[in-house]
């Protein structure tokens, strides 16, 4: 939090300057991004008026001579609707109406705002108490100033709706007439942070917070952004990984309308994505002249590594299912001698391919690095890992770098990486002139960090009606799961508990993508289980209860999920999905999963139409603490759900000589209006800390349409995407 | 280069372009209209929808040199107050996630309740099938057409 003079200094400057100039990169895009956000304020306060003056209470907000509370988004946006949640916290505590609130993006500052990150469905969860304490010590300011005016002590004062009453009589002063004053007291070290059951913002629906320039197409995002002496570049990159450049031809391309320059240029950092390669810059002033000049390139690309097939992973992959590590990730007890004592032993593999994340905004970024600018603008998940390469590529001090962060037309993880942040730079810096780069949505499926290929093999052992032993074998490309993965269900309930994890090495760039690992390993895990139980005899509800309570009388196994909430949203599904109240033609598949500090347990109900397997509703119960939004928590868990079964059913990306099998949206499946099942989310009432909402509700979704669709068709799915594992899904 | 006269959101335009500039590089780049989103550029996408005389096509995949006389409506001019049925019911709703596809699926369904003032359920889905949400806001947008027609 930001409460001396140099900051609060600099931060004045800023500000005047930001509405001053439109011109300037960051000022300017602050100042626009204003102007988006004034209009949305408008709508909802007809008489609102843009303060003539703003007094800062510290880095989050201000509050203007006329009552208007700008808040500060930290986070990048990606659709996880946090530019409204965050803020709703801080509003919540400094006890003002959030008619009166206006959101405005922040820009990287790291020493003002924590973790500008999103990912891991982690901001709400890791911003809940400081953005709690930044609204709360604001509200503090505020009485004490009140309470100095009229000689009394905080206690005596009481602060509502941007008024402070003097509890003692009708005495009351604004938000806006204490405003400038406060903002020159010294920050309380120690704060009070509301009740819960006062909570009047959180916990109600609020609309997302640049819901109007949504609706009449305002410029918002990365690929919106226009500036002065601005040019476009497209690049050609290598058509598959270990291929580099072996001629260019750009006799034809230069004589496109509209084109300034075309050369070759090389990755500065060749870790970014995994590889070294030389690729073709097209710069041009217009996106089009730059695309159609890029087409009219004559390019020659050669082998310069391994170029890889999935016959060559799928082989590799196999292999690796069946090695042990010297060290492995988890190993609880003695799998070897339960698996030589069990009356039953069941193992399975699952097989899921490469996925492209596909963001629906192709990748782009602005970037000005001429002169003594250093500005960079546009939308990336990590801005502060961008500063620092960027840092490191123009061998200047961070503090010399402007990153500026855009609306994301989704993120999926494709965007951690900041790949596209740096080519931008390079290409301003070589043409010395403001760029906006764009990635056709060819170069976006081609030059992806894929979800990368994995397959899990399972094994369980059952002794006189217990499980007693599990053994889970990951094999998957670049790379495994993260170690508090290993510490998820089955983790606790099961005596004898090994996990191995064997990476192929691979030239494929790969990352995160929407639930990295469980967003395969919940289906495998719980078809598994399902199968398990039908091998034991046992009901599948009724061996998962059983699981969790084992687990909860062994408190001490280190296991990161809780039993209870556990049991808790698997009671809650069951009820609202009417669990084992047949309904003519409908079979119910269960998965519980957690993940991203988050309970979820999903039902589908699938039926068979016209000889196909087709998933009618999904009835999810989510224990998420408590829900801040419940408007964009929905949307999230609906959203979450959705994808979950698209990729499941259709999601697939394989690779010939190094080249990926899609490159547009006519080669590459996603789910589509009409296949979308009928959802109900119930959330847990909680009064505990919010955790995760982007990512729990994506890794369920895939194992409860299996459950259902072998309950429908007595075919058990193992294999990612299920579409081409049965003609009944086709 | 050529110089094309086009009308957009009921005002004139005068363009220099390449007759094979798509209409979407010509809203988004010459007009300033970004609203039209680019997504794949080979109309598998939808976030390109515009109106071409009144009804949903992708810009995308039409040439400035093919438009001459034909009205072209962009999300910026679906409504002059931003109270379009479809917008109104998008508003209430609380349609969008990351929002980058939402312009060209309200162009999709404007249209589509034209035709159909009251759309059946496989009329919608045929109607927004050519509209990826990567959000996966499918469930919302079907909620709000129904708004938008009640």
């Amino acid at each position: 939090m930001n409460s001396s003079n140099k900051h609060t200094i600099k931060r004045r400057s800023f500000l005047k300057k930001s509405i001053l100039s439109g011109g300037g990169l960051i000022l300017g895009f602050n100042f626009y991004n204003c102007e988006a956000d004034v209009e949305i304020a408008k709508k909802a306060i007809p008489s609102l008026e843009i303060p003539e003056k703003w007094n800062e209470l510290n880095a989050f907000l201000k509050i203007g001579n006329n009552g208007v509370v700008t808040i500060m988004s930290p986070n990048p946006e990606i659709g996880q609707n946090i530019k409204t949640s965050m803020p709703m916290i801080v509003a919540e505590e400094l006890e003002v109406d959030w008619k009166n609130v206006l959101v405005e993006q922040a820009s990287l500052n790291t020493d003002w705002y924590k973790r500008q990150v999103a990912g891991g469905s982690q901001s709400i969860r890791q911003g809940w108490e400081s953005l709690r304490k930044v609204g709360a010590t604001a509200k503090q300011m505020l009485v004490q100033t009140a309470a100095n005016r009229w000689s009394l002590s905080l206690n005596e004062c009481k602060a509502q709706n941007g008024i402070v009453s003097n509890i003692m009589n009708e005495e009351t002063l604004t938000y806006a007439e204490l405003a400038e004053e406060a903002s020159k007291l010294e920050a309380p070290k120690e704060v009070k942070l509301k009740d819960p059951a006062d909570f009047k913002i959180i916990g109600q629906a609020k609309k997302n917070v640049d819901i109007e320039p949504l609706l009449s197409g305002k410029p918002l995002f990365g690929i919106d952004t226009k500036k002065e002496g601005m040019v476009y570049a497209v690049i050609s990159r290598p058509p598959g990984f270990g291929m580099k450049l072996s001629s260019l031809d750009d006799s034809e391309a230069k004589k496109v309308n509209g084109v300034i320059d075309i050369f070759k240029f090389e990755d500065s950092q060749s870790d970014l994505r995994g590889i070294m390669n030389e690729k073709v810059a097209v710069i041009a002033n217009s996106t089009w002249s730059a695309m159609k000049a890029r087409k009219a390139l004559k390019l020659s690309w050669v082998k310069s590594d391994a170029v890889e097939n999935t016959s060559d992973h799928d082989a590799g992959l196999n292999k690796l299912l069946q090695e042990r590590q010297k060290e492995p990730r988890r190993n609880d007890g003695d799998i070897d001698k339960a698996f030589a004592e069990a009356d039953i032993v069941l193992e399975k593999i699952y097989e899921a391919p490469f996925l492209p994340h596909n963001c629906l905004e192709p990748m782009n970024f602005y970037a000005d690095i001429t002169g003594d600018k250093a500005e960079v603008l546009g939308p990336v998940q990590t801005p502060q890992w961008a500063r620092i390469r960027l840092a490191k590529l123009l061998d200047r001090p961070e503090t010399d770098i402007t990153v500026g962060m855009t609306r994301m037309g989704g993120g999926f993880g494709r965007r951690l990486f900041g790949d596209f942040v740096i080519e931008a730079a390079q290409l301003s810096q070589k043409v010395n002139k403001p760029v906006q780069l764009i990635f056709s949505r060819e170069d976006d499926m081609v030059s992806g960090t894929y979800r990368p290929a994995s397959k899990y093999r399972i094994k369980a052992g059952v002794k006189n009606g217990e499980v007693t032993a599990y053994h889970l074998t990951e094999a998957c490309v670049n790379g495994n799961m993260y170690d508090n993965i290993t510490n998820f269900f089955p983790a606790g309930a099961i005596p004898n508990m090994r996990i191995d994890t064997n990476s192929l090495e691979s030239n494929i760039s790969t990352g995160a993508w929407r639930a990295p690992y469980t967003n395969f390993l919940a289906f495998a895990e719980q078809s598994f289980f399902d199968e398990l139980a039908k091998e034991m005899g046992k009901d599948e509800i009724d061996l998962r209860l059983e699981l969790f309570e084992k687990a909860k009388s062994n408190a001490d196994a280190g296991y990161e999920y809780d039993p209870e909430k556990s049991i808790a949203v698997t009671k809650l599904a069951l009820e609202k999905a009417k669990w084992g109240k047949a309904r003519a033609g409908i079979s119910q598949g269960f998965c519980m999963y957690y993940s991203h500090n988050t309970h979820v347990a999903e039902i589908a109900d699938v039926a068979i139409e016209d000889g196909q397997a087709v998933v009618k509703k999904i009835t999810c119960a989510i224990h998420c603490g408590i829900v801040v939004n419940p408007l964009g928590a929905i949307n999230q868990v609906e959203g979450g759900i959705i994808d979950g079964i698209g990729h499941a059913m259709y999601g697939d990306l394989s690779f010939e000589d190094g080249k990926p099998s899609a490159n547009n949206f006519h080669q590459y499946r996603l789910i589509r209006m009409g296949e979308q099942p009928e959802i109900e989310v119930h959330f847990v009432p909680s009064k505990e800390d919010p955790t995760g909402l982007g990512e729990p509700s994506l890794p369920p979704a895939g194992g409860a349409i299996a459950n259902a669709i072998f309950k429908a068709t007595g075919k058990r799915l193992y294999k990612q995407p299920f579409v081409k594992e049965d003609a009944l899904l086709g | 280069m050529a110089t094309y006269n086009i009308k957009v959101n009921g005002k004139m335009h005068k363009v220099e372009a390449d007759a094979d500039t798509p209409i979407l590089w010509v809203l988004r780049d010459h007009l300033n209209l970004v609203g039209t989103k680019y997504g794949c550029g080979i109309a598998q996408c939808g976030a390109c929808t515009i109106h071409v005389n009144g009804d949903a096509a992708r810009s995308c995949s039409i040439p400035i040199s093919s438009i001459a006389e034909k009205e072209i409506t962009t999300i910026e001019g679906l409504s002059d107050i931003v109270r379009h049925p479809i917008q109104d019911a998008w508003r209430e709703h609380d349609v969008p996630q990351c929002g980058y596809c939402q312009a060209g699926q309200m162009m999709s369904a404007s249209s589509l309740i034209k035709q159909h003032p009251n759309p059946t359920d496989d009329q919608i889905d045929t109607a927004m099938r050519g509209n990826i949400c990567r959000c996966a806001t499918y469930k919302r947008i079907k909620s709000a057409i129904k708004t938008a027609t009640k």
